[in-house]
């Protein structure tokens, strides 16, 4: 029994396990904070963007102005953003015999993995992890494809001069090992590589070792995997919720009697209650709507976003914002919405029954049929001839560099009646407001992540009883 | 139920002492006790419960779910009752509606409740594809994709390492809506598999797709008007699909209209559950739902005496009640209209009638009916045919094949038909009749660790992908089996150890003195056998390892020596190897 650990983003894991001759990588999480170093990718020209000035060393040496722009004393790369890759050097990942994955979020590197390593095993995961995963990819890669971007800078990454640079530059690893967004056909090749598995479902590798996913509550499709043989049992348990929302609850009880445990993707802010956050998300969007504002959320397509429209559902009439447009703008707005409401067996039990009905799950579809809530695939087309202000704005990418976010934040960042709130707890805010600064716009953070703190951890442990226990 | 029959399946297994009850259903031709399985089977005085391990539903129809509420409420029964979502969500509203015709229309008493049908689905577990579900701690279940209808499926059923498969009702070919049945190759002991087409080849799907069209096209255009005797899910759905793609190439304008309650919420539920879709709905879904038909409208009672041509899809299907057969009765007189099966109808129903060539119908009340309007079959139900069946058998590679869900003429030409082509036995049991299936069932051994490490310790270092040969004593005791070392068994059943030794005499031809000889064989022997450890004892015999070879003089021919060979019983392999290599002779040439 080996584990290679191949990511250092705790929640977003990359391992790989070597178990009675199989290997078998966990998870392919993609490390985005590295795209905080980048200048946004704006859709419409903008003069604030265009005009920062280059940065100039100490020495008074210029030859970096062209790559390297300073905004209200940051300093960034002005280049098509760069992903930071699971490491690839320390093995052989054409060794790979399967790849399983936990959940949507947890994919996003797939593409690096299986077309440039030589890979040649199969992917596990289940439909929905799929599907939204798709919808996550397809939207990385418009939001970044619809913006050409002229130059691609390198200069910066040359250890000699990276030296030089402030941090946080100056401090990033293996800047060389930086990537470029994957494109679609990459995408699709990747995609086909997997073969779709349900919760429960006992896999055999190899006649050596079964695996199975099981329910872990974070998101729909999500998965917790057993990895055993005959007489040892492995759990790799990866951004797992004990919380009630809208996925399948955690199975909890497959889980015992394990010989090793694999934790990761725990809560990145312990201190932050989820359902206190949806409150402060709720009480600071009606006070900005009501004192004339508008709302930014930048968000993912899927996922919590499906949890807060239920609450607004809920809450909007009470408070008084029935007349307020909701807009969800993203290429895959209208297909994430849509797949919400068709993975009924995925879903918890309320949402379940409320299908045998029939019923739709979400009441999204309720707020899109009373016009409440519209989606567009851009701001460009439709949305411009539909938009009223004030209004709510649902949108990504949650880094702030890339996506329809960019317009909205040049749009509304100057007004101080506007607000932006921050539910996706994968970046640091701040870091990702610098670019803007300075900014009057109010800013908001309210983290909503569901994922296991540690009290419930070590509820979970003493309940599933774990002779060895690993937290890579 | 089902044996030899369509209509009220109802299978028992008993496998490695668990019971498992397949499917509920009730049939369609019979109004009286026969409607229903006979439960009796089963236990005739103690609660199902203590009998059945579990109970599995395969799909919605309801010959396949339809006596389930009677079963688990009236008759009594608390298990589990699996089946897969789809089929959990639509199950409850056909039966909710098989009762309302039941008792509100035919006005039937001690028939199941509205209350006892909720009551029973809230015994429903709902299981995922694919996903094994462990009944209890040996048995499990685990559901394949069947294509039949919205949420159809296989299951398989295993205990320890013996399966059985239950096709339940299935379709080896795509069609407009649903994917084609898939199974791995499980190999399970018994397959049971439905047979309604058993001896039927069907043509090409687009033949008959067209056929269809082309005679409701005609039928219009002469102003007639169409009746489509569907159920409210299923071939429906497929049937819409078919006629509104129609409509709108041909921009028709024709009203097509849907008989009224199920129907709206049947497109929904097919709109929510559309990962059980083919392939082609579930990539389109997004932008185009097949199932929000533009030209397909809801009907109204009234619309039947309306004038002009109008195409009607009505349930039920076999013309046995309801609104298919009140239209029917309206429209049967004009040779205008047309009438499309578009399944398989059970003996006794109007629908079985017509179609076998009656055309004066003895109705409620003694009415003679006499039907002008034309007839027409068409096969659309989502049923295997021969080829499929075939097909399916070839995919699971059963040790054996049960027919169940058809006509036992029909079955005894498909039996045939497998026994031939398979070499596995086939059975087609009627109803009420037992088959035993013997099976091979695989017995645990366990191993002492002192044997496996000593074996292992022998030979090459062990590999987890190849198998290794292994050398022990197998104790039978106390209904357990173990692989235990020789000595110990002894010493545990209290024996004494017998040596067996075999001697064998190699005859050569060496003048040489004994001790020459001895030494030619030393030699010679250590030469081949690199790998053992070959001593020349001072007493001048040999021993490879602990085989002992003694080279003595022929007494009466001092030409000839002869080797006596000696070794025990559990050195048989190197010993007779020994013999055939001295039996060779001594290479010429001597050291």
């Amino acid at each position: 029994f080996l584990q290679y650990c191949l990511s250092g983003h705790p929640t977003l894991p990359c391992n790989v396990l070597k178990f009675k001759s199989t290997t078998i990588m966990l998870d392919c999480g993609l490390d985005m904070t590295s795209t905080l170093n980048f200048l946004p990718l704006p859709l419409v020209q903008s003069p604030r963007l265009s005009k920062l000035p280059g940065w100039v060393l100490k020495d008074g040496s210029t030859f970096l102005d062209k790559e390297l722009k300073e905004c209200s004393g940051h300093v960034f790369v002005d280049s098509v953003p760069e992903f930071c890759l699971p490491e690839t050097e320390l093995l052989d990942l054409s060794t790979v015999d399967v790849i399983l994955i936990s959940n949507y979020h947890c994919m996003m590197a797939l593409p690096y993995i299986t077309e440039y390593t030589g890979f040649t095993g199969t992917v596990y995961a289940t439909e929905p992890t799929v599907q939204i995963g798709r919808l996550l990819m397809e939207e990385l890669v418009n939001s970044i494809e619809r913006v050409p971007k002229a130059q691609s800078a390198s200069m910066w990454k040359n250890k000699e001069v990276q030296r030089l640079l402030p941090a946080p530059l100056k401090d990033a690893v293996e800047v060389s090992m930086w990537r470029k967004c994957y494109t679609m056909p990459e995408v699709n090749a990747a995609l086909s590589k997997i073969q779709l598995v349900g919760y429960s479902q006992k896999i055999e590798l190899f006649g050596a070792v079964q695996v199975t996913p099981l329910s872990s509550g974070y998101a729909l499709g999500s998965s917790n995997w057993i990895i055993q043989s005959h007489y040892e049992k492995v759990s790799y348990v990866s951004g797992s919720s004990l919380l009630t929302t809208h996925p399948q609850p955690m199975d909890q009880a497959s889980l015992k009697n394990s010989d090793v445990l694999i934790l990761t993707g725990l809560t990145q802010i312990p201190t932050a209650n989820p359902d206190g956050m949806v409150g402060e998300f709720c009480s600071n969007l009606a006070m900005t709507v009501r004192n004339g504002g508008n709302v930014l959320v930048p968000c993912y397509p899927s996922g919590v976003i499906y949890d807060l429209l239920e609450c607004l559902y809920q809450y909007i009439d009470s408070a008084g914002l029935s007349n307020v447009p909701f807009y969800f703008i993203s290429p895959v707005a209208n297909s994430s919405l849509e797949f919400s409401q068709i993975f009924a067996e995925w879903l918890c039990h309320n949402k379940q029954t409320k299908v045998y009905l029939p019923e739709p799950p979400f009441p999204h579809a309720e707020l899109i049929q009373t016009n409440k809530l519209k989606h567009y695939p851009s701001i460009h087309g439709d949305f411009s001839n539909d938009f009223k202000q004030p209004c709510v704005v649902f949108t990504g990418h949650p880094s702030l560099r890339f996506g329809d976010v960019v317009h909205f934040m040049e749009l509304w960042g100057k007004s101080s009646l506007n607000t932006v709130i921050f539910t996706e707890p994968d970046f640091s805010y701040l870091d990702a407001l610098a670019p803007y600064q300075p900014l009057a716009m109010k800013c908001v953070y309210c983290p909503i992540d569901t994922r296991l703190n540690f009290i419930q951890v070590s509820k979970l442990l003493k309940e599933v009883q774990v002779m060895n226990f690993l937290l890579p | 139920g089902a044996g030899q029959d369509v209509g009220r399946s109802c299978i028992l297994v008993s496998i490695a002492g668990k019971n498992v009850m397949l499917d509920c259903g009730m049939h369609m031709g019979y109004n009286d006790d026969r409607r229903f399985p006979d439960f009796s089977y089963i236990t005739q005085n103690g609660r199902l419960t203590d009998f059945l391990d579990c109970v599995i539903i395969s799909h919605f129809h309801l010959d396949h779910c339809g006596a389930l509420p009677y079963f688990s409420e009236m008759v009594g029964y608390d298990g589990p009752i699996y089946m897969t979502h789809p089929t959990k969500a639509i199950c409850p509203i056909l039966l909710e509606d098989y009762r309302k015709i039941t008792v509100d229309k035919k006005g039937e008493t001690n028939f199941f409740t509205s209350q006892m049908i909720k009551d029973c689905m809230k015994k429903v577990v709902a299981v995922h594809l694919h996903q094994t579900v462990q009944v209890d701690e040996e048995l499990e279940i685990k559901a394949y994709y069947a294509g039949h209808v919205l949420g159809a499926a296989m299951f398989q059923i295993k205990v320890g390492c013996e399966s059985v498969v239950y096709t339940g009702d299935y379709n080896m070919t795509p069609d407009r809506h649903l994917g084609a049945a898939w199974i791995d190759k499980c190999r399970p002991d018994l397959l049971i598999s439905e047979s309604t087409y058993a001896t039927t080849i069907r043509d090409s799907k687009r033949c008959r797709e067209r056929d269809f069209l082309k005679k409701v096209h005609e039928t219009v255009e002469r102003g007639g008007k169409v009746l489509i005797p569907v159920f409210a899910l299923g071939r429906a759905q497929e049937l819409c699909i078919l006629l509104e793609t129609f409509w709108e190439r041909m921009n028709l304008k024709a009203p097509i209209y849907f008989s009224t309650g199920l129907t709206e919420k049947a497109n929904h539920y097919y709109k929510l559950f559309i990962t059980w879709t083919n392939q082609k709905i579930r990539k389109t879904f997004v932008q185009r739902n097949m199932f929000e038909f533009k030209h397909i409208k809801a009907f109204d009672r009234a619309f039947a005496d309306n004038p002009g041509p109008m195409v009607v899809f009505a349930t039920p299907g076999m013309l046995h009640a309801g609104q298919s057969l009140q239209i029917f009765r309206k429209w049967a007189g004009n040779e205008k209209n047309m009438v499309i099966m578009p399944g398989y109808c059970v003996q006794g129903t109007v629908g079985h009638k017509i179609l076998s060539g009656q055309r004066k119908l003895e109705m409620e009340g003694r009415q003679i009916l006499e039907v002008k309007m034309q007839v027409e079959y068409m096969s659309f139900s989502a049923h295997a045919d021969a080829k499929g069946i075939m097909q399916l058998i070839r995919q699971a590679e059963p040790r054996s094949v049960l027919l169940v869900h058809g006509e036992a003429k029909k079955m005894e030409f498909l039996k045939q038909k497998i026994e031939q082509e398979f070499h596995v036995s086939c059975y087609m049991p009627a109803n009420g009749e037992t088959t035993t299936v013997l099976t091979n069932p695989c017995i645990p051994v366990d191993i002492s660790l002192g044997l496996l490490k000593r074996e292992t310790a022998i030979g090459p270092l062990p590999d987890a992908k190849k198998p290794k040969l292994m050398h022990g004593t197998l104790l039978m005791k106390d209904n357990s089996f173990r692989l235990v070392s020789p000595e110990q068994a002894l010493k545990e059943l209290g024996l004494a150890e017998h040596q067996l030794r075999f001697t064998c005499r190699v005859h050569i031809q060496d003048p040489r003195k004994e001790h020459e000889t001895g030494l030619r064989v030393y030699n010679h022997l250590k030469g081949i056998l690199k790998d053992y450890s070959v001593q020349h004892l001072p007493d001048g015999s040999i021993t490879v390892e602990s085989i002992l070879i003694q080279a003595t003089a022929h007494s009466e021919d001092q030409g000839t020596k002869v080797l006596l060979v000696s070794w025990t019983y559990q050195d048989e392999e190197l010993g007779s190897y020994l013999t055939s290599l001295l039996k060779k002779g001594l290479p010429q040439s001597t050291p």
